[in-house]
């Protein structure tokens, strides 16, 4: 088999053995896996309510997913999203709360998002600074960071800024809001989706040719893959460590933008959910390449939410088990191909 | 005396491709046997069939005597058959005996290990070779010389009398490939049998009993090393007669291009590694660096191309026209009109997972003339990857889509100079061994085309640690002897003592140590 199918290949069988797995898990908790299936299809799918809900988690997906692809492409390993994520948010929801009411909606909004996206890009760019100045390593960095980050939050929610017995912040004005894609379109019904979608679906094409087809790109995937080579080159592998960092944080704060300004318009103790971490396995699963990884969060946002709709029937934490499977099983199979492309 | 391996009608196809045709060899008990031939001429393929890692699709293997067929190493290894790698096998936070009895305890599993025992044999067959090494040494702290005895002993301790060398001298220093020399010397008188694969034909008339060349998966002719010499050998490796000495006209040089002034270069723990060194290079002239390695080459590469360590002190200055190199980044020495072949190919002058095309781009790829909009314009990048490619006589399918690692040493090779010697406006170039790890065939071509850069009036700064190559492309030859230059051989010189290359070679030794 040729390169390129070994690669296409890889993901697909991974999901597939994933699928087959999680119905004997299914199975032997006692339901009948097709069933399952055929409700979550139709809860997803089958309802403009339940797409719209799709695409609102896909959205998020995408944009935690290019804060771990980018750094990926210079041998980092982000994983420090939820914590860059959890900056923007709260970030995003200051700023949309104490901005005056009289501010025109796109400036308003600019500044939201802008404020998402530096408060996500200065937390990612800590972990950068630590490893080029002083060679922490990034995973250790950003894990501890993600804490750092829930820790700040918290304090600040609860100390500072919490409406009276509630563990959310004032609303944010109106004119922050992100439209909903209903109120626009008249499509998926009330469902959260926004129109933070087209700018997911944006970024993801702007990062894809910033990679591929930029100079910029060029460099960066060069410092990556041999930071000496690249340092002969004139290259600097610290710059493009930092801007990818950066860059990364800034998305991580875009998808925050969506959460808040798009669907709940104000910050919520443990909104993000993890949701971060799923980024890891979107970007996994997409091989860090931009726009695959908009097919790969559509599917885990169809796992993401099509597991609550059928939680009635067996546990969400079924799905769980699928995502964290489906991401094995990539890893595996990867390095399988990697020996057969060898051989 | 017997014969150790006896080949007879060995063929080994790779679906269409024959590595090996219809091989017949025998390699006579208690010799060293070299094997050479230019990369991809089929020895690797046949040592791995002696070996066992790869079985022959025809023809028969005799062992001492008795016909085998092996289905893997482990078979060799019971057979007396033991193979050192050009990379060691070793795990560093193991002590050399742990390395050397790793695979081969003497006990059973949970039993005790007796190291002491282990120790005592090991330390038998230090002596008995003179392989001087503290067996409770950490492999990882060892030199590369040392890793390399380890790896032999661990063949002595499994009782092996056939040893197969993979281009043991490819990462050694000089004066460890004497002591490594010297071992094999010992190690034949005292019966082994040694296999030696290598593309140095110098090391084959050191050491060699018997020298086998190869070409296209065939052996050409098998000769006592006694009675051969270098271009005879050359000459049946390439299958023509191989100019080994390159037409060098001689130049004219023009205005001085780089000035050395008293350069000195302290690394971060104080160890003065360039001293007071000074030379100047003129327009049209290839300046030679001849010397041993570690005395100060690295270091005077470093600093002219903008990338000492931290902390590592720079005195004195070199001026490229009046231009200061010392502080400046690779970029700007880069945009002065200066162009860098690395010593390390595969760890500094290209990415080996990009394509060739984009190593042919690799630290070129800031020139305008090669951009179009945020990125490059895809029909000039082309075209200049063709034209490179025919000019150079590269040879790779589709420059688009094949990593260069991929290539043999020698193209790759040519994928960098070509790079660099066509950087538009250049007028030094800093070249390091532009030979290292190719073929005899891309030699000929790399040298050919040095001489073409310097004759359009390119100063280029020359290092290798192949004397020959030295004396065949320098105008102008300097002596580094710890960080300074001992003696400095003039142009007149260098033409007149090229004709008589053995004394001017002794000549050269005698300042370079």
């Amino acid at each position: 088999m040729s390169r390129k199918n070994l690669r296409l290949f890889i993901p697909i069988l991974s999901i597939l053995s994933a699928l087959v797995v999680s119905s004997l898990i299914i199975f032997m908790a006692g339901r009948d896996p097709v069933l399952i299936f055929q409700k979550m299809f139709l809860a997803t799918f089958g309802s403009p309510y339940g797409t719209g809900q799709v695409l609102f988690r896909m959205t998020t997906l995408v944009f935690v997913a290019l804060a771990v692809a980018l750094p990926f492409h210079v041998r980092l390993f982000n994983i420090g999203a939820e914590g860059q994520l959890q900056m923007g948010a709260f970030a995003a929801a200051i700023t949309g709360a104490i901005l005056p009411a009289w501010m025109p909606s796109i400036t308003a909004i600019s500044l939201c998002v802008t404020a998402a996206m530096a408060a996500g890009a200065f937390w990612a760019l800590l972990a950068g600074v630590l490893k080029v100045r002083f060679g922490v390593n990034e995973v250790i960095a950003t894990i501890m960071l993600n804490f750092i980050a829930q820790g700040i939050t918290g304090y600040l929610l609860t100390w500072h800024f919490a409406l009276p017995s509630t563990v959310h912040t004032a609303p944010i004005i109106d004119a922050t809001t992100i439209p909903a894609l209903y109120t626009v379109t008249g499509w998926f019904a009330n469902s959260p989706a926004n129109l933070s979608t087209f700018l997911a679906a944006g970024v993801a094409l702007l990062f894809q040719v910033i990679l591929f087809q930029s100079r910029f790109g060029y460099e960066m995937r060069a410092a990556g893959l041999q930071p000496e080579a690249a340092r002969y080159g004139g290259i600097n592998a610290g710059m493009h460590t930092l801007t990818a960092m950066g860059l990364g944080g800034a998305a991580a704060g875009l998808g925050a933008a969506n959460i808040v300004l798009g669907y709940k318009h104000y910050y919520e103790a443990g909104m993000s959910g993890g949701i971060g971490f799923t980024g890891i396995a979107v970007a996994l699963l997409a091989g860090a390449h931009p726009l695959w990884i908009l097919l790969s969060a559509l599917f885990f946002g169809v796992l993401e939410y099509g597991g609550l709709t059928v939680n009635a029937y067996i546990p969400k934490d079924i799905f769980m088990i699928i995502e964290a499977l489906t991401i094995l099983l990539i890893i595996a199979f990867s390095a399988l191909g990697r020996r057969l492309e060898h051989e | 005396m017997g014969v150790a391996v006896r080949l007879i009608g060995i063929s080994k196809k790779f679906g269409s491709f024959s590595a090996n045709s219809n091989i017949s060899l025998s390699v006579e008990e208690g010799t060293i046997h070299a094997l050479v031939g230019e990369n991809g001429a089929g020895k690797s393929t046949l040592t791995k069939i002696i070996y066992g890692i790869h079985q022959p699709t025809s023809g028969e293997m005799i062992i001492q005597g008795k016909g085998i067929r092996f289905t893997s190493p482990r078979d060799a290894i019971n057979a007396g058959i033991g193979m050192v790698h050009q990379h060691f096998m070793l795990i560093p936070e193991l002590t050399v005996t742990e390395n050397i009895i790793l695979g081969n305890e003497q006990s059973k599993l949970f039993q005790h290990i007796s190291l002491k025992k282990c120790k005592a044999l090991i330390l038998k067959n230090t002596e008995a070779y003179g392989l001087a090494l503290d067996p409770d040494a950490l492999a990882g702290s060892l030199s590369i010389g040392e890793q390399q005895r380890v790896e032999i002993l661990k063949l002595l301790f499994r009782h092996a009398t056939i040893m197969i060398f993979d281009e043991p001298t490819a990462v050694l220093s000089p004066s460890e490939t004497e002591r490594l020399f010297a071992t094999l010397r010992s190690l034949r008188d005292k019966g082994k049998t040694i296999i030696l694969i290598t593309h140095k034909l110098d090391e084959v008339l050191a050491v060699a009993d018997t020298v086998s060349v190869m070409r296209r998966g065939e052996i050409v002719g098998t000769i006592p090393a006694s009675s051969a010499t270098k271009p005879e050998l050359a000459r049946m490796m390439v299958g023509r007669s191989l100019l080994l000495r390159v037409n060098n006209p001689s130049p004219s040089p023009g205005e001085t291009i780089l000035s050395i002034n008293k350069l000195g270069f302290r690394t971060k723990r104080g160890v003065e590694k360039v001293h007071d060194l000074s030379l100047n290079i003129r327009a049209g002239e290839i300046y030679g660096i001849a010397g041993v390695e570690g005395n100060g080459q690295s270091e005077l590469l470093q600093a002219l191309w903008g990338l000492a360590p931290e902390g590592s002190m720079i005195s004195g200055n070199a001026l490229l026209k009046g231009d200061s190199l010392i502080g400046k980044k690779p970029a700007e020495i880069a945009r002065l009109g200066v162009s860098h072949i690395p010593e390390n190919r595969l760890r500094h002058a290209v990415i080996p997972d990009f394509t060739v095309s984009e190593n042919l781009l690799f630290g070129r790829h800031r020139e305008n003339s090669f951009h179009q909009g945020i990125g490059f314009n895809n029909r000039i990048v082309d075209h200049y990857a063709a034209a490179m490619i025919a000019d150079y006589a590269i040879r790779c399918s589709s420059p688009n889509r094949q990593p260069i690692s991929t290539l043999s040493g020698g193209n790759q090779q040519k994928v960098v100079l070509a790079r660099e010697l066509n950087r538009p406006k250049i007028s030094l170039l800093l070249l390091a061994q532009p030979t290292r790890g190719v073929d005899i065939g891309a030699i000929e071509t790399i040298h050919q085309k040095i001489i073409e850069t310097r004759t359009s009036g390119i100063a280029i700064l020359l290092l290798s640690s192949e004397l020959e190559e030295i004396i065949a492309l320098s105008t102008r030859i300097g002596c580094l002897y710890k960080g300074s230059i001992r003696y400095e051989f003039s142009q007149e010189e260098v033409e007149f003592k090229r004709n008589s290359e053995h004394e001017f070679q002794k000549e050269i030794g005698m300042y370079i140590t």
